[in-house]
């Protein structure tokens, strides 16, 4: 344990402030999507912080400069506490943005979610096909409960943005999605191809579109964009591609511990929400302040700067555009969180990637065949 | 705040004929919120997970957007507190144009 006393702080390294501060408030969750970016353990993890430790976290971070806050999770409407918490932090000048599937959502809780001063609310949807949907949640009910989630949201004068993992078994659908999206009077969609990582690593497999899908789906988004734009329609979309297809790693999370604060159900502060499962040891909230562990911790200074790198990053011209890329990629595909990410052509692993190509063109696994998310998997995942 | 900076407003690269009119009122978007940051210590424009940092002259003009008064009264209002800065209105309507471009504001 580093006493709060001791620094690991670079020698003339300057983080950016953590502007954006994630709160996932817990980890339990109604749905179990195949795809959940949560650590495939969090079974081990019960102990949630109370409504008092929360805002304190919020009263520091924003000191440090956070403006926006995600409440995120699990599915943080969950907690009780929630409206609570949405007013001490809209009372502290943050952009509040509360990330949910929608259930458990209510439109007597989007009326007092307005009230306590929430900024903006997005929905997740596992695919625009009720059937698909359902399926991929693991609830029969869920779709049509979102669709009226979302007519509520709009209907309280929040700004709402629809967010659709895509991913082999949907990306098909995209031109329905986007309907739906336009539809609902959207103001932003993001359609996001699953990042692999926690579950969706676990279901790679069975999840990685093809190129052919990929190159198909955003030939189809650029259509709407086109026709958007000619219409002035203020709705936005993003289309987030798999960096599965790409030469150069993406430059995750702009640069380590230097944009993007996770704080963990248990108070585990990260710098991107799948980090936990590095071998690294993270700073808890519980034992130290938020400016301890944004400058001083050592988990946070871990790769922060250049130093760290091996071959062949640290020669590499292209170091300071994207930092090497995601160390936790690095980690799951090569065992070392230092290494170049894979993804990178340069790296002596990209073969994984090309494997994970091929796999996505021929032989990739069915629906019936992905781990769902839920407490029972997990558990036996802590067992292996 | 004493000098207009003036011409470092950003401006579209595609930017349309001018056709907003001096009677026109421009609001925020609905979900878009601007604020002063102590810690960037910078005027912000904040939305839905996003947030546009803003130089000084930008800031100056969004002060200026309640959702009651118009154009020209915004104009009139920075022209009075600067008056030394050549094409001031030029510049502030470029700016309302880029902002309703990036659908940050609405004119009504």
């Amino acid at each position: 344990m580093n006493g709060s006393g001791s620094s690991f702080a670079k020698p003339g390294y300057e983080p950016g402030p953590p502007l954006w501060l994630l709160a996932e408030l817990t980890y339990r969750c109604p749905l179990q999507c195949p795809y959940c970016s949560n650590p495939l353990d969090f079974a081990r993890s019960h102990e949630e912080l109370s409504t008092a430790e929360w805002i304190e976290v919020f009263r520091q971070a924003r000191e440090m400069g956070a403006a926006q806050l995600g409440f995120s999770g699990g599915e943080p409407l969950v907690r009780q506490d929630l409206a609570e918490l949405i007013e001490a932090a809209r009372g502290l000048g943050y952009y509040t943005n509360l990330i949910t599937s929608g259930i458990g959502l209510t439109e007597e809780k989007i009326a007092s979610f307005a009230e306590a001063g929430l900024d903006h609310i997005q929905i997740s949807f596992q695919a625009a096909d009720e059937e698909v949907n359902n399926l991929l949640a693991g609830s029969k009910k869920a779709f049509a409960h979102k669709l009226e989630m979302a007519r509520a949201v709009k209907k309280h004068g929040y700004p709402m943005v629809l967010n659709f993992v895509t991913h082999r078994h949907n990306i098909d659908n995209i031109d329905q999605i986007i309907r739906l999206c336009i539809e609902l009077e959207a103001d932003f969609v993001e359609l996001a191809t699953c990042q692999f990582y926690g579950w969706a690593e676990l279901n790679r497999a069975g999840l990685l579109p093809s190129k052919e899908q990929l190159v198909r789906a955003e030939r189809i988004t650029n259509e709407w964009r086109d026709k958007l734009a000619a219409e002035n329609h203020p709705c936005k979309l993003i289309f987030v591609t798999p960096d599965y297809y790409e030469e150069r790693p993406k430059a995750c999370m702009n640069g380590w511990g230097n944009l993007f604060l996770d704080i963990t159900p248990d108070g585990t502060a990260l710098p991107c929400h799948s980090a936990r499962q590095l071998p690294i040891e993270f700073p808890n909230v519980r034992e130290h302040s938020i400016e301890h562990i944004w400058r001083h911790s050592f988990g946070f200074n871990k790769f922060r700067g250049y130093d760290w790198m091996p071959e062949p990053c640290r020669s590499c011209d292209e170091k300071e555009r994207d930092f090497g890329g995601c160390r936790c990629q690095a980690f799951m595909l090569t065992g070392d969180a230092a290494n170049a990410d894979p993804v990178c052509s340069k790296s002596a692993h990209h073969g994984k990637i090309l494997a994970a190509r091929e796999q996505a063109d021929h032989g990739a696994l069915g629906l019936d065949q992905l781990q769902h998310r839920n407490e029972k998997a997990s558990k036996l995942i802590l067992k292996v | 705040m004493t000098t207009w900076p003036g011409s470092n407003l950003p401006t579209g690269e595609t930017m349309m004929m001018s056709d907003i009119q001096l009677t026109q009122i421009p609001a925020l978007r609905r979900g878009f919120r601007f604020q002063w940051e102590p810690a960037q210590n910078c005027h912000v424009l904040l939305y839905p997970e996003g947030m546009i940092k803003l130089n000084e002259s930008a800031a100056a003009v969004l002060t200026e957007v309640d959702g009651t008064r118009s154009v020209g009264a915004i104009v009139a209002d920075l022209q009075a507190r600067y008056p030394e800065a050549e094409g001031i209105q030029e510049d502030i309507v470029a700016f309302l144009e880029v902002a309703v471009e990036r659908f940050w504001i609405e004119l009504r």
